[in-house]
C-alpha cells in the first residue's frame, strides 16, 4: 500500500514535472562517411526535358518578348516548377528573371502561367512527360517588368482601395475584444486563406479587358471577407462602394477564377454572393 | 563553377578599372563584384519608371490560356447571343423597310423562299439558327442558377456545363430536323 502510494506520487511528479520526463537530445547531423555510404550512387538514365520561358529585357525594350528554351535533366531536378526555374537561372542562365521567395506556396511571389493555367511554380509539378515542351508565360495581361516579373501596381492599389481591415463605428471598448459566434467565424472560411498571388484575376477575361475599373476577382472575393465578417460595421458603405456599373458587374460568371486557384478557393462563389446581397439586401 | 566565374568577372573588372590592377590579390579574392551603381534623385528615378512603364510588354493571355470549359463556354454564349441580337435587329430593320425598297421579308415570303430550297440546304438553315438559339437560352437558365449562387462550385460549373451542351445538341437536332 505504502509502497504503491508512493510509486504513483512519483509518476505524478514525472509527469508534471518537465525536467523528470526523459527527454531524447536531438543531435547534430553527422556527415554520412564513405564506408557506410556505397561508393557509387546508383545513376539513372537522364531524362531530358525542354521548357520554353517568356523572356523580355527592359534594358533592351525595342527587342520583342520571344520564347527561350531550356533542357533540364529532371532526374537532378526538384519535382517542381519553381524548382527548374531555380536550376536553370542557377546552372544555366543567371539572367533568367523571375519572382519567388517561400516555395511552399504561401507568399504567393511564384505566380505565372505554367502550360496554359495561372499557378504558384512552387506547387506545380513538372509532367514528366518529356515529349511535351513546357511553356512558361508571366500572368495573362499583365505590364511584363522582366521575363517573368508582372507589374502587379493596378493589383495592389485595388485591394487598398476596397479598404481591407476591419471598420468599426462602435468606440473600442478598452480590454475587450470584437467577439463573434463560431458560426459568424465559419463564413470566413474559404476566403481569409487567399494569399493575393493574382492567379484568378489575371485568369479573368473580364479582368483582361477592365482591369483598369473592374476590380476582378481576388480583390472583390476579399471585398466581400469583410462584407460577411459580423465584426465589421461598414457593410452597406463597402456595398455601396461595389454598387456601380464597372467594379463588380464586370463579372460574368466565366468561373476561371476558381478553375485555376492553387489554394483551391472560389471568387467567383464570393462575387455572386455579393451580387445577390446587393439584389436581395442582405441575405 | 563559382570559382571560374568568379574569375572571369575580376578579369572584366581589370579591364575595366586599371586601378585595381594595383591590389590583384583584393581583386580576385572578392567574389561577388557589385553592380555599378548611380544615384538619382526621387524625381530622377521616378522619371526612369515612367520611361520603362511605356515601353512594357503586355504578357499574352487570350492566344496561350489553357482551353477550358469555363471561358470557352463563357465566349460561346457572348458570341450567340450577339449573333441572335444582330439577326434580329436585321431582320427588324429590313422588315420596317421592306415597303420603301420592294424587298419582302413578310412570313409568307420567307417561307416561299423557304421552300424552293433543297432539303439539305432547309436543314442546313435551321440548324444555323436552331443551335446557337438553344444554346443560348439553355446557358441562359444555367446563368440564371448562379445568380442565385448555386452550382458554382467547379463540379457545379462542369456538371451544368456538360448538360447545357447535351441539352443543345438535342434541341438543336430537334428543331433542324424534326419542326
Amino acid at each position: 500500500m505504502n509502497a504503491s502510494v508512493f510509486a504513483r506520487s512519483a509518476l505524478r511528479a514525472a509527469a508534471t514535472s518537465r525536467t523528470a520526463v526523459p527527454v531524447s537530445v536531438r543531435g547534430l547531423a553527422s556527415v554520412a562517411t564513405s564506408q557506410t555510404a556505397p561508393a557509387t550512387p546508383e545513376t539513372k538514365k537522364p531524362l531530358m526535358k525542354k521548357f520554353q520561358v517568356y523572356r523580355w529585357n527592359p534594358d533592351e525594350p525595342e527587342k520583342k518578348p520571344y520564347m527561350q528554351e531550356y533542357e533540364l535533366d529532371l532526374n537532378q531536378t526538384g519535382p517542381m516548377f519553381l524548382d527548374a526555374l531555380i536550376r536553370m537561372k542557377n546552372e544555366v542562365d543567371p539572367t533568367l528573371t523571375f519572382r519567388r521567395s517561400c516555395r511552399e506556396g504561401i507568399c504567393g511571389s511564384c505566380a505565372m502561367n505554367i502550360e496554359g493555367t495561372n499557378t504558384l511554380a512552387c506547387l506545380c509539378r513538372i509532367d514528366r512527360d518529356t515529349s511535351k515542351v513546357a511553356k512558361i508565360y508571366p500572368l495573362p495581361h499583365t505590364y511584363v517588368v522582366k521575363d517573368l516579373v508582372p507589374d502587379l501596381t493596378q493589383f495592389y492599389k485595388q485591394y487598398k482601395s476596397i479598404k481591407p481591415y476591419l471598420q468599426r463605428k462602435d468606440a473600442p471598448t478598452p480590454m475587450k475584444e470584437n467577439l463573434q459566434s463560431i458560426a459568424d467565424r465559419k463564413k470566413l472560411d474559404g476566403m481569409y486563406e487567399c494569399i493575393l498571388c493574382a492567379c484568378c484575376s489575371t485568369s479573368c477575361p473580364s479582368y483582361w479587358w477592365n482591369s483598369s475599373e473592374y476590380l476582378g476577382p481576388a480583390v472583390l472575393m476579399q471585398s466581400y471577407r469583410w462584407i460577411a465578417d459580423s465584426r465589421d460595421q461598414f457593410t452597406e458603405e463597402r456595398k455601396a462602394a461595389l454598387d456601380n456599373e464597372m467594379s463588380l458587374y464586370r463579372c460574368h460568371t466565366i468561373m476561371n477564377c476558381a478553375r485555376t486557384c492553387p489554394k483551391g478557393l472560389n471568387p467567383g462563389l464570393a462575387i455572386a454572393k455579393i451580387k445577390k446581397e446587393l439584389a436581395f439586401g442582405s441575405s | 563553377m563559382s570559382l571560374s566565374r568568379s574569375s572571369i568577372r575580376a578579369a572584366a573588372k581589370f579591364s575595366v578599372r586599371p586601378s585595381a590592377l594595383l591590389l590583384p590579390r583584393a581583386a580576385v579574392c572578392q567574389t561577388r563584384s557589385a553592380a555599378t551603381t548611380t544615384k538619382t534623385s526621387d524625381a530622377e528615378a521616378y522619371s526612369l519608371l515612367v520611361e520603362q512603364r511605356k515601353k512594357r510588354p503586355i504578357a499574352p493571355h487570350l492566344s496561350i490560356y489553357e482551353p477550358q470549359l469555363t471561358w470557352y463556354m463563357s465566349a460561346a454564349n457572348r458570341v450567340t447571343g450577339v449573333a441572335l441580337a444582330g439577326s434580329f435587329y436585321l431582320f427588324g430593320i429590313s422588315y420596317a423597310l421592306s415597303p420603301y425598297i420592294g424587298f419582302h421579308v413578310e412570313s409568307a415570303a420567307i417561307a416561299g423562299a423557304f421552300a424552293t430550297l433543297p432539303l439539305a440546304a432547309k436543314m442546313a438553315v435551321k440548324a444555323t439558327f436552331a443551335t446557337p438559339f438553344v444554346y443560348h437560352s439553355m446557358n441562359g437558365l444555367r446563368h440564371l442558377t448562379w445568380d442565385t449562387a448555386r452550382q458554382l462550385t467547379i463540379k457545379g460549373v462542369y456538371r451544368t456545363g456538360y448538360a447545357v451542351l447535351a441539352a443543345t445538341a438535342v434541341g438543336s437536332v430537334y428543331l433542324s430536323f424534326f419542326v
